[in-house]
Order: C-alpha cells, then sequence, then structure tokens
C-alpha cells in the first residue's frame, strides 16, 4: 500500500507535469514546486477524489489569513501529508 | 441569448439538487440581431467557440447557485477536456446541461455538454472557484437574472 506522501507525489508530478524526484517530503508546493493557486486546485481536487475526503481549503485559507497558522503548516509536503491523514482518520472514525 | 451581454441561458428546465444536474436552453439570435455575427464572420456566422463554452460555464454557474441556494456565487477558473464538435448558427436552439462532478471547498468540478437535437455539439470539464458575491448590487442583477430565466421557480425562492 503506497504511503500518504507517495499518492500526493504522484498526484502532484501527474497534475503540474514536475518529475517524481524533484518532490520531496520537505518540498514546499509554492517555493520548491512552483505550484500556482490554480494549479494547486486541479491538486485538491485529485486529493479529494484519490483519498475520498474533502480538504478544507478556505478554512485553511482563512486561518493563514488571520495569521493562526503559517502557509508552511499546509504547503510544505510533510505536513500536507500529516493533514490528509487526520482527515482520513476523522472520516473512517 | 444576448452574445454581447453575455446573456446565454433563455430558460431552466430542469434542476435536480439531488443529482447535481441542471438542464436549459439558449436560443441563438438571428443574424441581424447580434453584432457578434457582424465579426464572425460576415459571410459565414457562426457562434464563436469560446462562447459555447461560456455557455457552458453559465449552466454550470447556475447549477452551483442552485445547490447553494444563490448564497454565493461561482467563477469559471479553468476547463478541461473541452471539445467544440459541431458549428453553431443563427436561430438554432441549443439544449445544454451540466452535471456536478466534485464539490470541494470553495470550488466546484462540472461537467457540461451543449446539444441541438440528438446531435453533441460541444462538452468540456469546468472548474469553478466559488466565492462570496463582490457586491450586494451585484447580487441583486443576479437575482433579476435568475427570476427572468426561471431558476428561481426551479429552485425555490
Amino acid at each position: 500500500m503506497s504511503s500518504t506522501f507517495e499518492v500526493v507525489a504522484k498526484v502532484i508530478s501527474e497534475t503540474s507535469e514536475i518529475p517524481l524526484e524533484q518532490i520531496t517530503p520537505e518540498s514546499h508546493t509554492i517555493d520548491d514546486l512552483g505550484i500556482d493557486s490554480l494549479d494547486f486546485l486541479d491538486i485538491v481536487f485529485a486529493l479529494d477524489k484519490k483519498f475520498g475526503i474533502k480538504i478544507p481549503l478556505e478554512a485553511w485559507t482563512e486561518e493563514v489569513n488571520q495569521g493562526r497558522a503559517s502557509v508552511d503548516d499546509y504547503f510544505i509536503l510533510k505536513n500536507l501529508c500529516a493533514r490528509i491523514d487526520e482527515l482520513v482518520a476523522a472520516k473512517t472514525a | 441569448m444576448r452574445l454581447e451581454y453575455f446573456e446565454m441561458i433563455d430558460r431552466v428546465d430542469l434542476f435536480d439538487a439531488e443529482r447535481g444536474h441542471i438542464e436549459t436552453t439558449s436560443v441563438v439570435p438571428a443574424a441581424d440581431e447580434s453584432p457578434v455575427f457582424e465579426g464572425h464572420f460576415p459571410s459565414y456566422p457562426i457562434v464563436p467557440g469560446v462562447l459555447l463554452l461560456e455557455t457552458m460555464n453559465h449552466n454550470a454557474g447556475w447549477l452551483i447557485m442552485g445547490l447553494n441556494k444563490r448564497t454565493r456565487m461561482p467563477f469559471f477558473v479553468g476547463s478541461r477536456k473541452l471539445k467544440v464538435r459541431k458549428f453553431v448558427t443563427p436561430g438554432q436552439i441549443l439544449k445544454g446541461q451540466a452535471d456536478l462532478v466534485h464539490e470541494g471547498s470553495g470550488f466546484a468540478v462540472t461537467r457540461g455538454q451543449l446539444r441541438i437535437g440528438n446531435d453533441l455539439i460541444a462538452e468540456a470539464e469546468m472548474t469553478m472557484m466559488i466565492m462570496d458575491f463582490p457586491s450586494a448590487r451585484f447580487k441583486a442583477e443576479l437575482e433579476a437574472r435568475a427570476l427572468k430565466i426561471g431558476m428561481v421557480t426551479a429552485v425555490g425562492a
């Protein structure tokens, strides 16, 4: 079974045409991978479908805008994967 | 349709919230009724492909607004798998439909089609960002349009 990171990396690679080997758990989707907000929507769409979840993009954006979270909390891949694991766990709980 | 005013949908024929589905009718104006045909093209009037995409985009928009009871506004941000299969000429009647593919957080993905009779004319998958209305006036203008095309009747006030 693939890890969350492997699935996310594959989705990013396929959606944004970034070579898989360039994507690491430490990669920042904006600063390192150059993914813009519209590409990120496509990625979220694919991840929602893959994991059967609804990534709360609006709530995350609000948290960042209000200073209650940093961009890194969601856009560094290892952190994004941890959030996804939480959402999957909440769904199956 | 009033192409130059981007009034692409004339009538909502069916809205089904449970299925996430909408069906509409759009009557293409006569050649001498729209300045679009003065340029596209003077001797061979056909509806520009981008306006067919715009029509599918409006169908998707009304679908989403029907689902959210017109509390927020969808804006078109991208399309995939766009195909325009046949020319559309003045006076033809387009039957449109849109289906919800995915409802995300602050965005939605829809699939749209346009038909004339049994012929598939155009299709696309469209992504819409769903945002607050930019102003009360904007919302009022949209409510007026919803009333005119039967969206209020289809969904409820």
